[in-house]
């Protein structure tokens, strides 16, 4: 099976992030730059398919230069190749951009199956997978907590609110994990050296015959306009109990809505 | 010498492997008094941390000495520095002999399973009246046909109870001193080999700390690795390795014990504010860090010095001395900074002034190598 994995770098989760002031997009010139966590759950997932029934694990990214770190990163894993799409038009982009950009390039890619981690820990909109699987015009299994391959049959529970879907569909699709559906590997010492002579092809936007009015600020169809720090914390309410505390945490929960 | 992107790589896959596969157990192996090195080395393994050095023939990763700097500097992280020595004695004290004297069918037979995380090492070198003194070590070999039959009595064999082979110093001519030594491989299963009592220690609780008694073991005369007679001369070589070791480690423990003590001060409030703006405290952990710098920067000259194949029993020694020493102040510093928390032995601050007391004493006491540096230096 011919698998893809989406990867995107973003600023490490656990560290301070920050917004440009200049453009109001992600500042992540000095950020500590990591894969997506989500993307290493897909990554997993796709070495364990090949693992059990064949074929080749190829990591495709959209980013600038650096997200090359990233790129080895995922290699080391035990990916065979990477794409990297890499223009200086590309920044700014939007999700319906980037979609569009992604789709242009996994059709030179004759994927079977396209994973993707279900949210990015950066942009947090969950709409890529749905919107690639519609430019491709293949089925979009999303959030899922597990799947399954028999042949070209691919069988998903899909993590909900309320417990999980069972959702299948033909090969080619797009599957978006979650980070319950296994516990990635971490790269050996043998996978960082074998990563580094793995072949990353790198693909520009004329490469792909996308226009760069279509992409990146140009073609953005959603625009930050401003925006400012989360203010700090506030004291939260203390309730000393003087025989009618129960009452009072049952007001604040319904004040709340909580209940 | 500077670390390159391979090595932060590294560095992270180390940091991952001890986060996932060692802290969360180290607790339950220290009550128990026992870390399951099979289970743990053949994770270890997985990753490539048994093999370092050695030649990919055998299984190893055939990189060079500054990996292995990486990996002990992140043993640092264990929160149970029981677990980092029996690590350490695996790939860095109880095989560097045998990867570079051994036969061929002796690497493939002993240094292959080990170097795969299937066979737990040890090295055994130390005798009741025999510490640091090498030289008067009495366990014996005595040749018999095509056999050495070996009786004597080893003791504070770190992995000695769950070891499958060790690397065995015995006297094997009567010439006295430090010749008539040989190195040898003794699997533990050999008849007339036995495991005696294991001891209780101040820290490295999870460490089991063996006594081994050997009447009348036979092995073959080729599982002598190298020249027979040379054993004194190739186990000081791994002694040399060893304080490496200690000395990488010790600086990742340092590192790490200040970083967890920074961020304690600077959330613990005293008298009104963080304990951090005290000057005192503030001055005290820049200090202790500045050593921490300088004793890393040395560890990255000797792993330097070693990789240009110079003799680097001194500055080894120096980094030994420096480590054990350090070590004994950081952990105190950082007991005393946590306070009355810092003396509960819930506190990660007790295990780690007990478990790094050992340095100044392990792999050659201080005072061992003050001698070593007295006599490099001209001194009788």
């Amino acid at each position: 099976m011919n698998i893809v994995v989406l990867v995107k770098q973003v600023p490490d989760s656990g560290a301070e992030r920050n917004l440009t002031s200049d453009d109001n997009t992600v500042d992540r010139g000095s950020a500590n730059n990591v894969i997506n966590e989500m993307d290493e759950y897909a990554i997993e997932e796709a070495l364990k398919i090949k693992e059990a029934h064949g074929g080749e694990v190829t990591i495709l990214t959209m980013g600038p230069d650096r997200a090359t770190e990233s790129i080895r990163k995922a290699l080391s894993m035990g990916p065979d190749a990477a794409v990297h799409v890499v223009d200086d038009a590309l920044a700014g982009s939007c999700a319906v951009a980037t979609s569009k950009v992604l789709a242009a390039a996994l059709g030179t890619l004759n994927a079977d199956l396209i994973l993707c981690g279900a949210e990015s820990t950066d942009g947090r909109v969950q709409v890529l997978p749905h919107m690639l699987a519609e430019r491709l015009g293949v089925a979009a299994l999303t959030g899922a907590r597990k799947l399954t391959v028999d042949g070209a049959s691919l069988t998903a529970e899909r993590q909900t609110e309320e417990g999980y879907e069972v959702v299948s569909a033909a090969t080619p699709a797009v599957v978006s994990v979650w980070d319950t559906i296994n516990e990635p590997r971490y790269p050996s010492f043998k996978g960082i050296m074998a990563a580094k002579k793995k072949p990353v092809r790198t693909l520009s936007l004329a490469d792909l015959g996308v226009s760069a009015d279509e992409v990146g600020f140009a073609g953005a169809t959603s625009a930050v306009v401003e925006h400012s720090k989360r203010p700090p914390r506030s004291a939260g309410t203390k309730i000393t109990d003087e025989g009618t505390a129960g009452t009072q945490l049952v007001e604040y929960l319904v004040t709340e809505k909580f209940v | 010498m500077r670390l390159s992107e391979d090595h932060r790589a590294f560095r992270d896959t180390v940091r991952r492997f001890v986060d996932t596969e060692i802290n969360p157990h180290v607790d339950a192996w220290e009550a128990a008094g026992r870390a399951p090195l099979h289970t743990i080395f053949g994770k270890a393994a997985a990753v490539g941390l048994l093999g370092l050095e050695y030649d990919p023939a055998y299984g190893g990763e055939g990189a060079d000495h500054s990996f292995q700097l990486v990996a002990a500097e992140e043993y640092g992280r264990i929160h149970a520095a029981g677990v980092g020595m029996a690590l350490g004695v695996q790939a860095m004290m109880a095989t560097p002999s045998l990867h570079r004297y051994g036969s061929d069918e002796l690497k493939r037979r002993y240094l292959a399973p080990a170097v795969a995380g299937a066979a737990v090492t040890a090295i055994a070198v130390t005798e009741p009246d025999t510490g640091s003194d090498v030289a008067r070590l009495r366990t014996r070999a005595v040749r018999d046909g095509d056999d050495w039959v070996i009786t004597g009595r080893k003791v504070y064999i770190t992995n000695g109870a769950q070891a499958d082979w060790v690397c065995l110093l015995a006297r094997t001519s009567d010439e006295g001193g430090h010749r008539g030594m040989s190195q040898i491989v003794v699997p533990t299963g050999t008849p007339g080999f036995s495991v005696g009592r294991t001891f209780g220690k101040l820290g490295n609780r999870c460490s089991d700390t063996a006594e081994l008694i050997l009447d009348g073991v036979r092995v073959p005369v080729a599982n002598t690795i190298g020249a027979e007679g040379r054993g004194f001369q190739q186990q000081m070589e791994q002694f040399v390795v060893e304080r490496m070791f200690a000395a990488y480690t010790t600086a990742g423990q340092c590192a790490y014990a200040l970083e967890r003590t920074r961020a304690f001060v600077r959330d613990r409030t005293v008298f009104g504010r963080p304990l951090a703006e005290r000057q005192y405290v503030a001055f005290r952990l820049a200090e202790l860090q500045a050593a921490v710098d300088l004793l890393r920067s040395h560890n990255l000259a000797t792993c330097e010095a070693l990789m240009a194949g110079e003799d680097v029993t001194r500055m080894a020694t120096v980094a030994k001395l420096t480590a054990g020493r350090l070590v004994r102040e950081v952990a105190d510093w950082c007991l005393q900074f946590h306070g009355g928390t810092g003396y509960l032995e819930e506190t990660w601050t007790a295990r780690f002034l007990r478990d790094t007391r050992i340095t100044s004493i392990g792999a050659g006491a201080d005072e061992v190598m003050l001698q070593v540096l007295a006599r490099l230096d001209g001194l009788p």
